[in-house]
């Protein structure tokens, strides 16, 4: 079928097979590969998008439950200008990965995490970021930058 | 994934309508029913998208007399809903406490209610299931089976029934309102799903092509001392090996109503009321709490490797109904 989804702003006319997950459309079709595909049956987390403005699993979305609405993915999250966004220069700052393939979809969730207002205290973030496995176990890091980013403590970088 | 046609529906009556042909399936948050399509555990024909039906989605927890949570609502907008935050953190907490906050964005209330088992021999096509194919045999008897079923479990099949949410909702009474071709019917939440029996294939009650629309909870003094607690392999995003959903009323120190299921161990949400009967009429104590628990277990069949479940299960309905009292007194 006929969809347009709108991806990091741009509109987008696709002819979808309704088999397809939105994760496939974003990386073979797209080619954003920014998104990963971890587990693909929404265990890991690896897939993580924001679908008109809230986190969502991108292997667990058929895209054509996309059409007509917004996406955002790693590649759009930086400013106008390229510089990072504040959570990615704050992952950076706490060396809060290793490997690096869990990152993306991290970085979605603790984006939205803290917009929801999940980032009070610590055991909150790691509450609200336990749906995002990190094999490398960079899990103090990751809660510190969440943690930074909730108390106002990293600025955008200037581009 | 084998090929299915998709369609969307923009109100109830066209979803109805849309799902009389044979084979086809409601597609709300999709995180149960697209995961088993791309297992091959389920291959629908057709696809009714009712995840843009905005009277499906109406919430409204302000009446005196019930609770009304349209199906269609999201896990993660229910759980902070503020009515059931303060006055039935059960329900809050059984949706807080199950899956991640991004399968909590996708997945609704009414479809959370059918999300099928997580037995690894359902999902898996190697192995006999009658579940997936019914008359195969069962797997899990005999087998892997620390997750399975200590309770309603039969010799086809001892899969747990997986989900949090239905289990706060049976301790409360619900009701669930069903559409379908002959208009509307409700089906209170204790009649919604089945024991495996002969026919492990048949989870639910439901016709084909009927649509839950909402779920209804009528209002009772036990809802704000109740708890939904739930114990598990780790603190976050994990299935149930025990849980329990309590909720108690008093006067003084009495307890004068008490409301108790289980989940993690039963193959479908699992209610008792002989164990509620045994917590009625005087105080909480560690004695009264074991007994409701043992009670709850009494009838328990352990597998090979999941007779913990029964020692588990009966402290986790003891530390639920304390942390339920504590609530009480804390006001």
């Amino acid at each position: 079928m006929r969809a347009k989804i709108v991806v990091n702003g741009v509109g987008t006319e696709l002819e979808l097979d309704a088999r397809e997950s939105l994760l496939d459309v974003l990386r073979e079709r797209l080619e954003l590969t920014g998104t990963k595909k971890g587990c693909d049956h929404g265990q890991c987390g690896a897939c993580t998008v924001h679908l008109d403005g809230r986190r969502v699993l991108a292997c667990l979305t058929m895209a054509v439950q996309a059409d007509g609405r917004e996406v955002t993915t790693i590649e759009g999250v930086s400013g106008d200008g390229g510089g990072l966004h504040p959570m990615q220069r704050a992952f950076v700052d706490h060396d809060a990965l290793q490997c690096g393939y869990c990152t993306p979809g991290q970085i979605m969730a603790a984006i939205a995490c803290v917009a929801e207002g999940h980032a009070g205290d610590d055991d909150q973030i790691r509450e609200y970021m336990s749906g995002n496995l990190c094999r490398c176990g960079a899990y103090p890091g990751i809660v510190a930058a969440v943690r930074e980013v909730a108390r106002g403590g990293v600025r955008p970088e200037e581009a | 994934m084998r090929p299915f046609a998709y369609s969307t529906a923009a109100t109830v009556a066209e979803a109805v309508s849309a799902a009389a042909a044979p084979g086809t399936r409601f597609l709300a948050g999709g995180t149960t029913l697209y995961d088993l399509m791309k297992l091959d555990v389920e291959a629908p024909a057709a696809v009714v998208d009712v995840s843009r039906i905005a009277e499906l989605a109406r919430v409204d927890t302000d009446g005196p007399d019930e609770l009304i949570i349209g199906a269609g609502a999201r896990m993660c907008d229910v759980a902070e809903d503020p009515v059931l935050l303060r006055d039935y953190p059960a329900l809050a907490e059984s949706l807080a406490k199950a899956a991640s906050q991004q399968l909590r964005t996708m997945a609704t209330v009414g479809g959370n209610l059918l999300q099928r088992t997580r037995c690894a021999y359902f999902r898996g096509s190697g192995f006999p299931c009658n579940k997936r194919e019914p008359g195969s045999g069962c797997s899990a008897l005999g087998g892997l089976d620390r997750g399975h079923a200590v309770l309603g479990g039969s010799d086809a099949c001892v899969a747990v029934y997986p989900g949090d949410w239905a289990v706060a909702l049976l301790a409360f009474d619900a009701l669930i309102d069903v559409a379908g071709p002959d208009g509307e019917r409700t089906v209170p939440l204790s009649e919604l799903h089945r024991e495996p029996g002969d026919t492990p294939q048949a989870e639910h009650t439901l016709a084909p092509g009927e649509l839950i629309v909402r779920i209804r909870v009528p209002a009772t003094a036990a809802g704000r001392s109740s708890t939904y607690h739930k114990v598990r392999d780790r603190e976050s995003y994990a299935f149930a090996l025990a849980s329990a959903a309590a909720a108690l009323a008093f006067d003084g120190p009495v307890v004068t109503e008490a409301r108790l299921a289980v989940g993690g161990v039963a193959t479908r949400p699992w209610r008792s009321r002989e164990a509620e009967a045994l917590l009625v009429g005087r105080p909480l104590t560690a004695e009264s709490a074991r007994a409701a628990g043992e009670a709850v277990f009494s009838g328990a069949v352990p597998g090979r490797a999941n007779r913990y479940k029964i020692e588990l299960g009966v402290r986790t309905v003891v530390d639920a109904l304390f942390l339920a009292a504590r609530k009480e007194e804390s006001r």
